[in-house]
């Protein structure tokens, strides 16, 4: 039997035995988790640096106090979260307790993507841990540091036969695939999602699959130009435009091309410097192959801003297009790196046509003071979620459910949802032992009863 | 060759027009349905019992009822289904709108089973159209009479372009299935639940599964003896025994298997008389493959109850089975019909291991007049659904939902969870143009004295606590 066999096995044995059941073992792994990250700081930003370039601060408001944030709020709810639900009963059953019953579903998976590659593990882990599962861990090997950190931290904060972590690549990947899991969350690109979904067929095991795609970013005539390109540039640029939620291209009137590309610009200027290659807080792409992939976008194409590039240090300046034709390269895949492209519209019907002949986006934007053209585009667009005059925003609210649909994934989750997904909830009669006068309205034979209606 | 291309387009652009977004729309439709149920009553019954001779008794309530109870639970619920779900917020949102919109995935096929072949199609279709999908429908072609007014009356029930109904076995299906749907919910066992699933993962189509198992029923000592035959019997037997959620087989001590004989054969004489042939309100089996299947199980152990069949009739008698094995072939697959094993165990400790070691059930039952053995066989089992001490109720409560785990199944339906199921769960956050100063915390270049400011701003408030700046 492999490794990996073996490990998976022990996990399901370990669950099995019913340790992780109890709230009390839950609530003190999710304590563990909180101490790791408060103990360790210093070595999970350096590992980000190492692999993204990460500056400490981006570590640590983007990643670290997001998923320090997520374990509070589980610690939090989940007395709660774990009770019974009672529901409505009717006649039928009014003697009796209907309830829900939660219940962990056994040994997850999770695969974790190497954009954030600390929170986008530890999210979904809490959520796990919380609901009572055992978890399989599997970090992305692109983001090689932070992998590493965490096959060696984990088992100093949580149980490792309940929590191992498994490191390597594809064939790793494979064969892990081949084992029995009981749920599997995945966060990476549509084209590895359909494998993951397949793999999981075979033992009819639910997954939730959070990928990508070509987040759209409309900007209104009506809107403070200002402070939408503010907001659409933090978005964009941030960890070098390695970010499932990045708005991927923007959608404006041909009138308005000209002042975006300004305002975006000097907006780069203050956030980056005149040269984003020596601010601090500029990133870097993960690897060659991307640094390669986006910078073959740019070709053929009209540069209002940046386009270029350093591959030894894997740099790539942050990139306005303008009049870009939408049957070019930038526009068939989901971007993923600091490469801005703007397609002109003539109406926000025409932006609409635009965005529904697509793939449906992991998240929409759109930028207007005016309340119906934010009605309008939600209400005939369909996308994982929506932030309005902002970006990126609707996912850090713990209360709404974060997933996609369509090529940009199926399911969800963050705070409560994560529970739920991660739990099987169990509908609940019981009944108690007697004789009741509906044995004998129910019991055949039939013909001997009165009409029902 | 792929013929059903043309009914999909059409399908996908008249969702795409919005014509089933509005309630108004969802709402006639519903309506459609209730005056399908209301006009076509005898002819429903008819074909009830022409294709699994269930008794109209039967049919009424547990396929008649249950779909216009649906039907009206959702008319009842529609506007307050369909609302936005406003969340709470943390300090940074505090002055926006966050909500989760409920929105159609667009054409979804329900491919429904044989065995409550009007309640299995018309209770995921009022989701769905609830929901405001535009709809395919494959209703199982091995029962016939329902197949045949499902496809050829149903319809003029409901907006044609928005609903179409697809006729066929297995090879149609699987010409079906590599067309691309926005959901796929599908009603049936776990190998065409695996097929259905990977043919969904070309596509990333999202689905719901229901499938099936062996449902555990534990009947402990300490019990009426023939308060739970009664029970049990209803449930094993009801549709001559061709339901998802019947109690499988029995799991009890020796001694209660000497107290429960006499007790289930009493009831069956009680339900069906001394002939059970002859009873109107005992069903048939669906094809002459099952009843060639079933009636190979007969063999297995010994009959201590019924055991005769009848092959002109495809009848098999309410049989009970004892002295069966754990290998035996009527423990290696869901029944499906009126066959009911009984495996001697010492314990619940027993009961359990023996639960534990198989695949989830769909449905598991303990009947014991100690609610801490009923709590126990809960809490150390997973299955679909559990109900204590009766059969399958807790699937007549629309506030419960019913689905599987692991091998019985993914996803839940009925009620409110049949519209959550097919609708995509959107999370939206509309800010303003306003408070950018506090925005401007969180832009580079970063300095490490807004941090803080900016992470107590977006930390997670306990409930009740919230101050605003």
């Amino acid at each position: 039997m492999s490794k990996i066999s073996e490990t998976v096995q022990r996990a399901r044995a370990a669950f099995n035995s019913g340790k992780t059941r109890p709230l009390k073992f839950r609530i003190q792994q999710l304590e563990n988790l909180q101490r790791m990250m408060k103990e360790r700081e210093e070595e999970i930003t350096e590992a980000l640096y190492a692999d993204l370039h990460k500056s400490k601060w981006c570590a640590l408001y983007e990643e670290c106090t997001y998923a320090f944030e997520e374990v509070k709020y589980a610690l939090a709810n989940l007395p709660q979260w774990i009770l019974d639900e009672p529901v409505e009963k009717n006649d039928n059953t009014k003697d009796g307790q209907a309830y829900i019953h939660s219940e962990p579903l056994g040994v997850v998976l999770i695969i974790g993507s190497w954009d954030y590659p600390f929170i986008l593990s530890i999210q979904p882990l809490v959520g796990a841990i919380a609901a009572g599962n055992v978890v399989v861990l599997k970090p992305s090997e692109l983001s090689e540091q932070t992998a590493i950190l965490l096959a060696t931290l984990l088992p100093q904060y949580l149980d490792k036969d309940l929590f191992p972590v498994i490191n390597g690549g594809v064939p790793e990947t494979t064969e892990l695939l081949k084992e029995k899991f009981d749920h599997i969350l995945f966060t990476g690109s549509t084209g590895v999602g359909k494998i993951i979904m397949t793999a999981a067929a075979k033992h009819l095991t639910p997954v939730t699959l959070e990928l990508g795609g070509k987040s759209p970013c409309y900007i209104d005539k009506d809107c403070d130009l200002d402070i939408a390109c503010r907001r659409i540039t933090w978005g964009k640029f941030m960890n070098c435009g390695q970010i499932c939620l990045a708005p991927d291209y923007i959608l404006c009137d041909p009138a308005l091309q000209g002042q975006v590309v300004e305002k975006i610009k000097k907006t780069l200027k203050e956030f980056y410097g005149d040269d984003a290659k020596s601010s601090h807080d500029y990133g870097r792409m993960v690897n060659s192959r991307h640094f390669k992939r986006v910078m073959s976008l740019i070709e053929g194409q009209k540069v209002a801003y940046g386009g270029n590039g350093d591959e030894a240090s894997r740099y790539i300046a942050p990139t306005i297009l303008t009049d870009v034709d939408p049957r070019s390269q930038v526009m068939q895949e989901e971007i993923f790196g600091p490469v801005l492209p703007i397609i002109c519209v003539k109406s926000l019907d025409e932006a609409i046509q635009f965005i529904n002949e697509r793939p449906k986006p992991l998240a929409l934007y759109v930028f207007s003071n005016n309340d119906q053209v934010i009605k309008k585009m939600i209400a005939e667009t369909s996308s994982g979620g929506v932030t309005a005059n902002d970006v990126i925003a609707h996912a850090d609210v713990h209360t709404l459910p974060f997933g996609g649909i369509g090529d940009s994934g199926m399911g969800s989750y963050h705070g409560k949802k994560s529970f739920e997904i991660f739990s099987h909830r169990r509908s609940c009669l019981i009944k108690p032992l007697k004789k009741e006068d509906s044995d004998k309205v129910r019991f055949p034979p039939f013909s001997a009863k009165a009409s029902l209606k | 060759m792929n013929p059903f291309l043309d009914t999909l387009q059409s399908l996908r652009d008249a969702f795409g027009s919005g014509k089933t977004r509005p309630a108004e729309f969802r709402a006639a439709q519903l309506e459609g349905l209730n005056r399908f149920l209301k006009e076509n009553r005898d002819a429903l019954l008819a074909a009830l019992a022409q294709d699994l001779h269930k008794a109209p008794f039967e049919s009424e309530i547990s396929e008649i009822s249950i779909c216009q109870s649906e039907i009206n639970l959702a008319l009842n619920n529609l506007h307050s289904w369909m609302k936005d779900e406003h969340v709470s917020k943390n300090l940074a949102t505090q002055l926006d709108t966050a909500f989760i919109r409920r929105e159609p995935y667009g054409v979804v096929l329900i491919i429904s089973p044989w065995n409550y072949p009007l309640n299995l199609v018309l209770v995921p279709l009022v989701g769905a159209i609830a929901a405001g999908n535009c709809v395919v429908l494959k209703p199982s072609e091995m029962s016939k009479s329902m197949e045949k007014i499902i496809s050829e009356v149903l319809p003029s029930y409901l907006d044609k372009n928005c609903f179409a109904v697809v006729l066929g076995g297995p090879q149609e299906t699987t010409t079906l299935l590599e067309n691309k749907f926005d959901y796929i919910f599908f009603t049936g066992n776990p190998s065409v639940g695996r097929i259905v699933m990977s043919a969904a993962s070309k596509y990333l189509t999202p689905i719901t599964l229901e499938l099936g198992g062996k449902n555990p029923c534990y009947v402990d000592d300490n019990c009426d003896p023939q308060n739970v035959a009664n029970r049990v019997a209803w449930f094993r037997f009801f549709n001559a025994g061709q339901t998802c959620v019947a109690p499988d087989y029995i799991l009890c001590t020796r001694e209660t298997q000497e107290k429960l004989l006499p007790a289930l054969q009493n009831a069956v004489t009680q339900f069906y008389g001394k002939d059970p042939q002859g009873s109107p309100d005992l069903g048939r089996i669906i094809s002459d493959k099952h009843f060639h299947r079933l009636r190979g199980l007969l063999g297995n152990g010994r009959a201590a109850i019924g055991g005769q069949s009848d092959e002109q009739e495809r009848y098999i008698a309410p049989t009970v089975l004892v002295d069966v094995k754990e290998t035996d072939p009527v423990m290696q697959e869901e029944i499906f019909g009126p066959i009911l094993p009984i495996l001697n165990v010492q314990s619940i400790d027993e009961a359990i291991a023996f639960i534990r070691k198989r695949e989830k059930p769909l449905a598991l039952y303990a009947f014991s007049k100690d609610s801490k053995v009923v709590r126990q066989m809960l809490e150390q089992t997973s299955s679909g659904g559990f109900c204590g001490n009766d059969g399958f109720m807790h699937m007549t409560l629309t506030t419960l939902p019913f689905g599987g785990v692991g091998n019985s199944g993914m996803g839940m339906y009925h009620g409110k969870f049949s519209f959550d199921t097919f609708s995509h769960q959107r999370g939206c956050l509309l800010r303003s143009s306003g408070m950018e100063k506090l925005n401007s915390l969180r832009y580079p270049p970063y300095a490490q004295r807004n941090l803080g400011l900016l992470l107590s701003m977006v930390e997670i408030s306990h409930k009740g606590q919230c101050t605003l700046l």
